[in-house]
């Protein structure tokens, strides 16, 4: 059992500091993202975390290094919160052969070996049935590994969901589902799409340990991670979070957001993860004068290393565009 | 005469499903019915009592579930073998299959295989009607990351799923559902032909006939009753629809210099015209007669016997195209 993963989290500057840092480090590099989007760097679809940081940063705090991480198209925080570089990431962005898929899959296909970071996977609830197989694997092999896996609240009205919830249920699979609810399937309100909108209750009526987690409280998040991963290494089945979040942006940079007016975002805004902990860590004198200004000058370099990285790495020959749809094989 | 083992299609994948249990722990068979029930074909009847729940493993009504359990579990290390009951099911399952167990490879730059193996039966004859007899292999050959076996006889029933497993990548087995009681002598010198290969299973000089599957009984009787009226048709037996022989189809065709193709998918958009187009780009100049297909009828697969039999391929049919090609001078 992982000592390091499942120890209760401290309230202090020394434990909530790099949380408050690793959430700056995703906003930056988004907001990065979003620029370089309109100076057509970034092709394709770019679905911003912006709003969403606590939820990432807070599970990663919860999982060891032997875990595995499913997520969806809108990933780039957890890739970051799990210790895939940034200028890999970045790379990946730029569609060049330094990403961290070989520049092959773009903003919605991170991968990453080393950190069993098997994807963002861009069809809503695709992520969970395989969440389940990585599971399963783990279970049959006699590993005590998590598998976590990321989803937004749309998800919950696939069919794959409630086929995932029944197999992890079933199997007692070392699973951690995290919904991430940000109250919109891309423009489609929660209220009007679902008749339950209490998500976790959904995963209880499978039977599933369930709960619902302020996701804007990166605090909140990481305790309710490492009790869950606890219990999870410890043969205790799947557990599942449902994190309360909002994000700020639009669904993708295409959208005008019709949906939602701006009042709302606002009201969101004021309560947003980096705000919330930032104030708070104000309040109960844990931050020093030059705290914040440290983390943006560092966050600062790191993002304007990571674009030069991806602005200098070679685009993958075309000669190669055939590789790796299947694997190579060696002579036989 | 050989010695061998006279046992049936059914018999056949069950032994290479046992075979592969005994011989590599990673493998485990999950599924509907597989278990207690022993498979909607009878197929791995026996198995759970040898093998027990955790490798035969009984799945709920869940195909994109369980499917992409497979994926995952191949992903981590495993070597699965997801049995979806009828081709028609797998319909249900297609999002795994085409959106990740085919991308994932080259989606991640290398960084992932899927070594999985589906099972899943096709096909017609059983008067089981509009969702039960559907020949969909050709739209799993038609995605790149996918491998698509076709075995059409006992000796491939045996040995092509012990290969498939050996494979890093997804491959989809299909078994047509009239071969389960075929039976045939499994010789015991039997030696597995590489399963990316095509096997001439009836050499010939005056016509090709290009089949797989559940097929290739008749088109090897059609040549039978040919040879009775002194043609020589050579039969092809594509084994593999993806990736397809293609130099084992140009040779074919070198030899015998006229093609039939006989599918029991359905014409439009069919592996047919896949391989016609195949042989008129790289074999137009060895042709004396135009290629020529024996499909389905483009018509959802009825429930009475006659109605069923008029939609399929039949050995008068066969046997009236090869005549007509032949009398192109």
């Amino acid at each position: 059992m992982n000592t390091a993963a499942s120890d209760k989290p401290h309230i202090n500057r020394d434990h909530l500091l790099p949380m408050l840092a690793d959430m700056i480090r995703i906003r930056r590099f988004e907001e990065k993202c979003a620029e370089l989007y309109t100076q057509e760097k970034i092709r394709g679809f770019l679905h911003l975390y912006i709003g969403e940081e606590a939820v990432a940063v807070g599970i990663a705090r919860g999982l060891a290094p032997e875990d595995a991480v499913i997520a969806t198209y809108r990933e780039h925080g957890h890739a970051l919160a799990r210790g895939i570089s940034m200028a890999s990431v970045m790379a990946e962005m730029y569609g060049k052969v330094t990403g961290c898929s070989r520049g092959r899959g773009g903003s919605m296909h991170l991968f990453d070996e080393k950190h069993r970071f098997f994807g963002g996977n861009a069809i809503v609830a695709g992520g969970l049935p395989m969440a389940v197989g990585l599971a399963l694997a783990d279970k049959m092999r006699g590993l005590a590994r998590v598998t976590t896996c990321f989803f937004g609240e749309g998800a919950v009205a696939e069919g794959e969901f409630h086929e995932s919830m029944n197999l992890a249920a079933l199997w007692q699979l070392p699973v951690l589902f995290v919904c991430e609810n940000n109250l919109y399937a891309m423009g489609t309100a929660l209220e009007i799409s679902e008749s339950e909108q209490h998500i976790y209750l959904k995963a209880r009526s499978y039977g599933i340990d369930a709960h619902a987690v302020d996701g804007m409280n990166v605090v909140d998040v990481e305790a309710a991670a490492r009790t869950a991963c606890s219990a999870i290494r410890e043969g205790q089945g799947p557990k599942f979070l449902e994190c309360k979040t909002y994000r700020f942006r639009g669904h993708s940079m295409f959208d005008t957001q019709l949906y939602r007016d701006k009042e709302e975002i606002e009201r969101w805004q004021k309560h947003g993860p980096i705000v919330l902990l930032q104030e708070w860590m104000q309040a109960n004198h844990m931050l020093l004068e030059n705290d914040v200004a440290a983390i943006e000058h560092r966050v600062a370099a790191e993002v304007a290393e990571a674009v030069d990285f991806a602005e200098s790495s070679a685009l993958e020959s075309e000669t190669e565009l055939d590789t790796d749809v299947y694997t190579p094989r060696r002579s036989q | 005469m050989t010695q061998g083992t006279e046992i049936t299609y059914r018999e056949a994948v069950r032994e290479s499903i046992r075979e592969a249990l005994l011989g590599d722990e990673r493998v485990f068979l999950l599924g509907e019915d597989v278990g207690r029930y022993g498979g909607c074909y009878a197929v791995t009847k026996g198995l759970l009592q040898e093998f027990g729940p955790e490798r035969i493993r009984d799945t709920p009504l869940s195909e994109s579930g369980f499917m992409g359990a497979g994926v995952g579990a191949a992903l981590g290390g495993m070597r699965p073998i997801v049995e979806i009951m009828t081709v028609n099911f797998s319909l249900l399952a297609l999002d795994q299959i085409v959106n990740n167990a085919a991308t994932i490879r080259h989606m991640s730059g290398g960084q992932f295989s899927v070594p999985l193996v589906i099972r899943m039966a096709t096909g017609a004859g059983r008067q089981l009607a509009a969702q039960h007899s559907h020949s969909f292999e050709c739209w799993y050959a038609h995605v790149p990351g996918l491998k698509v076996l076709v075995p059409g006889t006992i000796e491939d029933a045996r040995f092509m799923l012990g290969m498939a497993l050996l494979d890093p990548d997804p491959v989809i087995i299909f078994e047509h559902v009239m071969l389960y009681n075929e039976t045939g002598i499994l010789p015991n010198e039997a030696q597995p032909v590489p399963m990316e290969q095509a096997v001439v299973r009836r050499p010939g000089k005056d016509v090709s006939l290009i089949t797989y599957g559940g097929s290739l009984g008749k088109v090897l009787s059609a040549a039978s009753q040919l040879a009775g009226e002194g043609i020589e048709a050579e039969v092809l037996d594509l084994r593999c629809l993806r990736p397809l022989d293609t130099a084992a189809i140009v040779q074919t065709v070198a030899r015998t210099h006229r093609a039939v193709v006989v599918d029991e998918g359905w014409r439009t958009g069919s592996l047919a015209g896949e391989i016609s187009a195949i042989i008129m780009e790289q074999a137009f100049w060895q042709l004396d007669a135009p290629v020529a297909r024996v499909c389905s009828k483009e018509v959802p697969i009825p429930y009475p016997h006659h109605l069923e039999q008029a939609a399929l391929p039949q050995i008068p049919q066969i046997l009236a195209t090869v005549r007509q090609v032949l009398e192109h001078a």
